[in-house]
């Protein structure tokens, strides 16, 4: 699994942001376009590129965008 | 592994009823939410709903199974069986099926019992009432399913509507076989839940306080779930139900007319849908004009889109409820031009029960 390839996967589930201010270390959660269907997105991307089921804890407990990607690569 | 079919039992028709009031999907809606109202029609796949004040579950079924009795021409004391799903019973105690047998006139040699299931509800129902028909047993039965009035008023949920369905069988040497795929797990149990009033945690005056859940202020006598959980649930069990159930019945998903799923999400069903490359043109819903009907939702497809079609000549479906439970069943049946499917009932606020009342 490719750290940058997953931020990018990330970036696309949201409509209007410029993607190339997300890197490894933004606190995802508190970006403005950040909401609970833009969630599910992800969720839906995650599942189709990695075929890893997540739930709402690897969410919760994740706090940047590396954060999450360590929750997917451990589930693999 | 929870493979049946059965054979010598035919679906004889399909009818729903919903309330007459109509409610669309706006800013008030989805008050306090972080995006707007088009842009969770747009996600969520839900534009209006049918909504009461009055009418149960019980109530919408009772018109549905009037209207359909009525369009097969059958005699009412030949209706051996009555199994009603729903998780809005008219109470508590006793089993909601019961008040139906006396309200519609059925025999007291009647079988009548309730099933405590949503989503999957309809799927499970169907599994039971199958059963009792293949047997030989009973020759005529009816199966109930949906959702309307809660238990506790609900503020504005624009996630769920109002529907009562209507399934009969109806046994038939002639008929192709049913055959299902069921599934649960219970880990998931704390996905979608009521919290308080069942025994574990009795009703008390702190049932009522509001908590914030999930970014809502709700008590522990309403509905609350854990979307993210539910979501990613729905997204892998569907497709390997599928996958699982035509390897085990050596039959090719790309084999069937149409694909009824139950429909609580677009984006849901929008990624299943990808993931098992279905054609999407066989793919009907519900969801737009009536929300998530949670067990009403597959057959209310059936009885509103796929009329037609059916009418015109036979038509093989495969199924899948899946939901609270968590639980899921998949099923996969073929409806003849035989079939009666009757035309949407619309009940009025005044079509509540007047004499089962205390």
């Amino acid at each position: 699994m490719d750290l940058q390839e997953f931020i990018n996967n990330f970036a696309e589930q949201f409509d209007d942001i410029d993607t190339s201010t997300l890197d490894a270390n933004t606190n995802f959660k508190n970006l403005e376009d950040w909401n609970s269907l833009v969630a599910l997105s992800v969720i839906a991307m995650i599942d189709e590129e990695y075929d890893v089921a997540v739930k709402g804890d690897d969410i919760r407990s994740a706090n940047t965008i590396e954060d999450l990607y360590n929750n997917v690569c451990n589930k693999k | 592994m929870a493979f049946l079919e059965f054979k010598n039992v035919r679906i004889a028709g399909f009818s729903a009823a919903v309330p007459k009031r109509v409610l669309k999907i706006d800013e008030n809606s989805i008050e306090g939410a972080k995006y707007s109202a088009e842009d969770y029609s747009e996600s969520v796949g839900i534009y209006q709903r049918r909504v009461s004040d009055t009418l149960t579950t019980g109530d919408l079924c009772y018109w549905a199974t009037e209207r359909l009795v009525s369009d097969l021409g059958w005699d009412k004391h030949d209706i051996g069986a009555i199994v009603f799903v729903s998780l809005s019973p008219d109470y508590m105690q006793p089993a909601t099926a019961g008040i139906l047998q006396d309200r519609l006139g059925l025999s007291k040699e009647c079988f009548a019992e309730d099933i405590l299931l949503g989503c999957s509800g309809w799927v499970y129902g169907l599994c039971n009432t199958a059963s009792l028909v293949a047997s030989g047993n009973l020759r005529k039965v009816l199966l109930m399913a949906g959702d309307a009035k809660f238990r506790a008023k609900h503020p504005l949920d624009p996630l769920f509507g109002f529907a009562g369905t209507v399934t009969a069988l109806e046994y038939d040497e002639s008929a192709t076989p049913m055959r299902f795929h069921m599934g649960t797990d219970g880990s998931g149990y704390d996905a979608l839940i009521i919290p308080d009033g069942g025994a574990r945690n009795q009703l008390s005056v702190d049932s009522f306080k509001l908590e914030n859940v999930e970014g809502k202020r709700i008590h522990r006598v309403q509905g609350r779930m854990k979307g993210m959980d539910v979501f990613s649930f729905g997204i892998t069990t569907v497709p390997k139900s599928f996958k699982k159930f035509c390897e085990h019945f050596q039959t090719s998903l790309y084999d069937y007319d149409y694909y009824l799923l139950h429909q609580a999400n677009k984006k849901m069903n929008d990624a299943i849908v990808k993931k098992l490359k279905l054609d999407i043109e066989k793919v009907p819903y519900s969801l737009h004009d009536f929300a998530n009907t949670s067990s009403a939702s597959i057959p209310l497809t059936i009885v509103t889109k796929l009329k037609d079609a059916c009418a015109d000549s036979t038509q093989s479906m495969i199924c899948c409820g899946f939901g609270i439970g968590l639980s899921w069943g998949t099923v996969s049946l073929t409806v003849t031009p035989q079939c009666v499917i009757s035309d949407l009932v619309e009940v009025d606020e005044d079509g509540d029960d007047k004499t089962h009342i205390i």
